[in-house]
């Protein structure tokens, strides 16, 4: 009875170590094997005294089912694994390669500040990159020879025409073509003619309109700190100080808590500890006249912010000509 | 704008301190960009006391000097006559930067240590004086800061102005706003000048011929005035704010430029002729050279000062050489004026002239603060010129504008802002800034803004003063309620967004160029004459040389950007661009935007070789890309035919294909010309395709219609045959295609042989067709006879052979 069990551990601990097929049928032959040691014991339960042979003759066959199945699977582990070396993978060699490239970084911010006020139940619009003079300034509130147009330095096509010094034409043609409420925002290319560590010729804006009845500063506050909350993160803190664009009356700027030092002050926020992010203001009412609106029925704002800007703070690009150098290696990096 | 804290004080005691003062004023509308204080480099400067004096040992003209500051005693040598021991003098210690640029040092004179310098006056740019050390009052604290012992300290605030509040470009604005802030008023001493008659009217006259480009003109005579260095005081005042003093004279007017806010001018009186100022539009053409003596040529519609009969300033900017205070002035008559801002701004912008002066007319001054600021400015020079008045004042005036009053109701208050603000409240906080304000009932006030004030033209703006004065950050944040309905997003957007995330998933980086470009862009993509590429946007006012007009095409900023990226030994390139280009319209009107796609190629895909072989790119990766694209866009039915070699431009001969769907040209896939990829300066291959997105928009199906996935099994045959090589092997497929056989699912290429045993000339091409039914399983004796029949009708078709 012992030596049964003896032949069935010692049986299993020789297959463990085998690795070859050879090995295994070696094995096999060795133990279940016409002279193989269990045959043999099998053979010999005969001459055991007569009470104990039902015992060791079931015990006999039950090990040499177990050992027959794992003889089997010795085999099937040696056929689906690799064995040799040679036939090993070095899976710490790199796979086959499969790259993606990636969106321009102002793409990107640019699509996402769309995407945060689409949630906010704003339509998105696109519109001309060169403008007319009425669209670009007059039409909002920009009269001819005003000083404000200084706040702008103009890229001239002709006396009429302009390249676009910003995105808020389209708060004209969208509120002539559509009856409030009007949610808009408007994602687009405008052009300066400065260029410097912090500005060039070209950059991307976004604006915004929302116009109803019954709209308040209030709500403009509400919306722009819920875009700053998302943008950046729900604790940054952010503040609105008064400041002047034609087109908005009362106008604000919104700043943010410097991201980099968090308002103790440094070099990114001219330690001031704040960081300019948004141009905003309550629809001046010479817009809707120009638009035939009702000024005493509708209210609404209107918002404005450049995506380089923001996009170098998320980013920490400190130079915006770097967005336009198209530096794969810079690029791959968003 | 900028404003000392002490100047500021002549009118408002300020209470709060620096950093709130400027917190307060950035958050009332007024930005300060910076607070810096002149005297900020005397911070390692203190006052000593000379406690011994020796001579040096090396050197007879130097004395070495123990100077005592507090508990400690510093060696300095000294080389100046009038050091004497007990004396309280200067000692800047080393790391002090010194007005004429020099860092000082710890050092070593002769042999002796030298641990700081007893400064002159001269050398702290604190006075003339250079002829010895700077003897201070003995009352001072011994080892004070010399900038705090002789209350030199004074910050100035730089504030950055927006163009709507021209009142704040003085300091009597500023201190305004600051009073405001502080709930006090502003106190401006008057001026009495303390005249009986009017003999100024025989001396002198005014004649405005141009009333709406002048409305006001206010003048005074002074005599026997003698022209000299301004006092250190009002010197001080004008370094403070930036202004270089010149003579008592134009420091006067300066100073009460920067006072008032009003522009003055000071004419040399013996130098007008007749006596007199005509004020008249130019002759269209008329020359006149300024004080900064360029002649300017002028337009019909610009204003001059004139004497009896030439002019001798352009009026509102600058004077004119010609009238310019002299040493020898003894006669000045002084102008205070109001001009119209537009037209101010017209011939400022149009010459290209910015003066302090031009700055605020064109902005708006206050037309009541005219006569003050020309009394304010005969009072200094009484004091500091020693001349006499002649009594009286000239003042023609026409129509000047003046402050309506407007009906400002509570409720459009609190409506536009959001707010719960009482009438009182609204009230008080108009008043704080000298708004005058009748109220009635709790509901309305009848508000008249100040004659300063010239932003104020509708109740909105009386609004945003309330909302300014309330801070904004004490406004409520309120959440609108938004209706829910919503529009479809324009199909531009979105599929130019997905068009992008298919081309980065094809692993190219998306490039974003200036919409400028050279206008020699034309010559170097070689673009034929009568190409409408040709009709460029141009900027009048272009930046750079390479920023002349607008592109009309995606390549010149894709080479451009291949180019950096090799320059920089980046070589593997797969970029693309989305964006307009522009072509100028025959009509005036606004040109034609277009939204193109392009890509561009170069380098191998695989640089290190690791289980593929180092494969340089080729034409059929470009164009794997665009037919990746189209298909994942569900364009279906687009053909590739070769570019006729006269339509090539840019991109190689027989290297190009142009994208054909239905008819219509959707873009072009090539390899770029070796000409042109030398003329941008780059010697690698490289391949390109332009896709007109405007065009392509409209032709992606909203959504497929899904179609049955077949359930019997298909079964495919080849053929090879040899046609002509100039035979696009394309045509074949379409040709197939165009037979609608039921039963062909699909045909491709797989490949394409030249060379022996084909004889020259020729080509063999082998493609599959793949057979299927929907309902059935196909016999092989039904494919093979179909296929026999397609395959020979491909060999009719195409005039081709068979292998042999």
């Amino acid at each position: 009875m012992e030596q049964i069990e003896q032949i069935e551990k010692q049986a299993l601990a020789e297959l463990d170590a085998a690795g070859t097929a050879d090995a295994i049928d070696a094995i096999r032959v060795c133990y279940l094997g016409r002279k193989g040691v269990l045959t043999s014991v099998m053979r010999n339960i005969s001459q055991l005294p007569k009470e104990d042979r039902p015992v060791a003759g079931k015990k006999a066959n039950q090990v040499k089912g177990i050992l027959e199945a794992a003889l089997n699977k010795a085999l099937q582990r040696l056929e689906t694994g690799a064995q040799t070396i040679e036939d090993r993978l070095d899976v710490s060699l790199p796979g086959r390669a499969n790259r993606t490239g990636s969106l321009h970084p102002v793409s990107q911010i640019s699509q996402q500040m769309c995407d945060i006020f689409s949630r906010l139940g704003f339509d998105v619009a696109e519109g001309p990159e060169i403008e007319s003079d009425y669209y670009n300034f007059e039409a909002l509130n920009f009269p001819k020879n005003h000083p404000a147009r200084d706040m702008q330095d103009t890229f001239f096509v002709s006396d009429d025409i302009v390249l676009r010094t910003h995105t808020s034409p389209m708060q004209i043609r969208i509120m002539e073509k559509t009856q409030p409420p009007v949610r808009v925002v408007v994602p687009g290319k405008v052009f300066r003619c400065d260029s410097d560590l912090t500005h060039t010729p070209m950059f991307h804006q976004v604006e915004g309109l929302f116009v109803d009845q019954g709209v308040s500063f209030g709500d403009l506050k509400g919306i722009l700190t819920a875009f700053v909350h998302q943008m950046f993160d729900d604790k940054t803190s952010l503040r609105f100080r008064p400041s002047f664009f034609p087109f908005t009356e009362p106008s604000a700027e919104v700043d943010i808590l410097c991201v980099m030092c968090r308002g103790k002050g440094c070099r990114v926020c001219s330690h001031t500890g704040w960081i300019e992010v948004l141009g905003s203001g309550m629809v001046h009412p010479a817009l809707y006249e120009n638009v035939n609106y009702d000024p005493e029925k509708y209210t609404g704002f209107a918002f404005g912010m450049g995506v380089e800007r923001i996009a170098m703070l998320k980013f920490g690009i400190d130079d915006i000509r770097k967005f336009f150098e198209n530096d794969i290696r810079f690029l791959n990096q968003f | 704008m900028k404003v000392s804290l002490s100047w500021l004080e002549a009118f408002v005691p300020v209470e709060l301190e620096l950093n709130e003062l400027t917190e307060a004023l950035t958050m009332a509308g007024l930005e300060v960009e910076a607070a810096t204080d002149r005297y900020d480099y005397l911070s390692s400067v203190f006052v000593g006391r000379v406690a011994g004096v020796k001579t040096h040992p090396n050197a007879d003209r130097l004395n070495i000097c123990d100077v005592e500051l507090r508990e400690k005693t510093f060696q300095v040598v000294c080389g100046a006559p009038n050091v004497t021991e007990g004396m309280l003098a200067p000692l800047a210690l080393p790391g002090t930067q010194l007005p004429d640029g020099n860092t000082l040092s710890r050092g070593t004179i002769r042999g002796e240590v030298s641990e700081g310098m007893l400064c002159s006056e001269a050398e702290l740019d604190l006075g003339p004086d250079a002829s010895g050390i700077m003897p201070l009052d003995e009352d001072l604290t011994i080892g004070d800061n010399l900038a705090r012992a002789l209350k030199l300290a004074d910050p100035v605030l730089e504030i950055d102005l927006t163009p709507n509040r021209p009142d704040c470009l003085s300091i009597i604005g500023t201190a305004r706003e600051v009073a405001a802030i502080q709930g006090q008023k502003i106190s401006v001493e008057p001026v009495h000048l303390g005249e009986s008659d009017r003999q100024i009217d025989r001396r002198t006259s005014i004649t405005v011929d141009a009333p709406e480009d002048c409305p006001r003109y206010t003048a005074r005579l002074i005599e026997n005035i003698t022209v000299a260095p301004s006092p250190l005081w009002l010197q001080n005042r004008l370094i403070s704010v930036g202004l270089r003093p010149i003579n008592n004279i134009v420091d006067i007017t300066n100073f009460v430029l920067m006072e008032y806010g009003q522009p003055l001018h000071a004419f040399d009186f013996d130098h007008l002729s007749e006596n007199r100022i005509v004020v008249r539009r130019a002759d269209a053409g008329e020359k006149f050279t300024t004080l900064d003596s360029k002649e300017r040529l002028l337009s019909d519609d610009m204003l001059l000062i004139c004497d009896g009969e030439k002019p001798v300033g352009l009026a509102g900017i600058m004077g004119g050489l010609n009238s310019e205070i002299e040493n020898s002035t003894t006669r000045v008559l002084i102008e205070s004026a109001y001009f119209n801002p537009a037209s101010i701004r017209k011939t400022a912008k149009t010459l290209g002239l910015n003066t302090d002066a031009s700055h605020r007319f064109e902005r708006g001054i206050d037309p009541e603060t005219t006569p003050l600021a020309l009394d304010r400015a005969a009072q200094l020079m009484l004091e500091l010129g020693g001349g006499t008045l002649v009594s009286g004042v000239i003042d023609v005036m026409g129509k000047i504008p003046r402050p309506a009053t407007m009906a400002l109701t509570v409720e459009e208050t609190n409506r536009l802002l959001g707010t719960d603000l009482e009438c009182n409240e609204i009230k008080r906080l108009l008043e704080s800034i000298e708004f005058q304000v009748e109220s009635t009932c709790d509901e309305t006030l009848d508000v008249t803004a100040p004659s300063f004030r010239v932003d104020i033209a509708r109740t909105v703006d009386l609004i945003e003063e309330v909302a300014r004065l309330t801070g904004y950050n004490n406004i409520p944040r309120t959440y609108p309620l938004v209706a829910a309905e919503t529009r479809k997003p324009a199909k531009d957007l979105t599929e130019r967004d997905r068009i992008k995330r298919i081309m980065t998933g094809f692993g190219y980086t998306e490039a974003v160029n200036y919409a400028f470009m050279d206008e020699r862009a034309g010559d170097l993509l070689n673009l034929a004459e009568n190409d409408n590429r040709r009709l460029f946007v141009k900027i009048l006012n272009p930046l750079t040389e390479d920023q002349t007009v607008m592109r009309t095409s995606l390549m010149p900023g894709l080479l451009k950007a291949m180019h950096r990226n090799i320059s920089r030994q980046v070589k593997r390139i797969e970029l693309f661009e989305v964006g307009k280009v522009f072509i100028q319209k025959t009509d005036q009107g606004l040109p034609e935007e277009t939204e193109m796609l392009g890509g561009i190629l170069s380098g191998s895909a695989s640089p290190l070789p690791w289980k593929v072989k180092e494969s340089p790119f080729d034409f059929y990766d470009m164009k794997g890309v665009v037919e990746g694209l189209l298909n994942a866009l569900n364009i279906n039915a687009t053909t590739y035919t070769v570019l006729p070699d006269d339509q090539c431009r840019y991109t190689r001969t027989g290297h190009t294909a142009q994208i054909i769907h239905n008819d219509a040209t959707l873009g072009i896939v090539g390899e770029l010309s070796p000409d042109v990829l030398k003329a941008y300066d780059l010697k690698e291959s490289a391949w390109t395709f332009e896709l007109n997105l405007t065009l392509l928009y409209s032709l992606i199906p909203d959504f497929s219609q899904g179609g049955i996935i077949p359930k019997f099994p298909a079964t495919s045959r080849d053929a090879t045959i040899i046609i002509d090589r100039a035979v696009e092997a394309g045509n074949i497929l379409d040709y197939v295609q165009s037979m609608g056989e039921a039963l062909v699912e699909n045909i491709a290429i797989f490949d394409v042989f030249i060379g022996a045993p084909i004889s020259e000339g020729k080509k063999s091409v082998s493609f599959r067709i793949t057979y299927r039914s929907l309902t059935e399983t196909l016999e092989d004796e039904v494919v093979n006879k179909r296929h026999k029949e397609i395959t020979l009708k491909v060999i009719q078709q195409f005039d081709a052979g068979l292998p042999e």
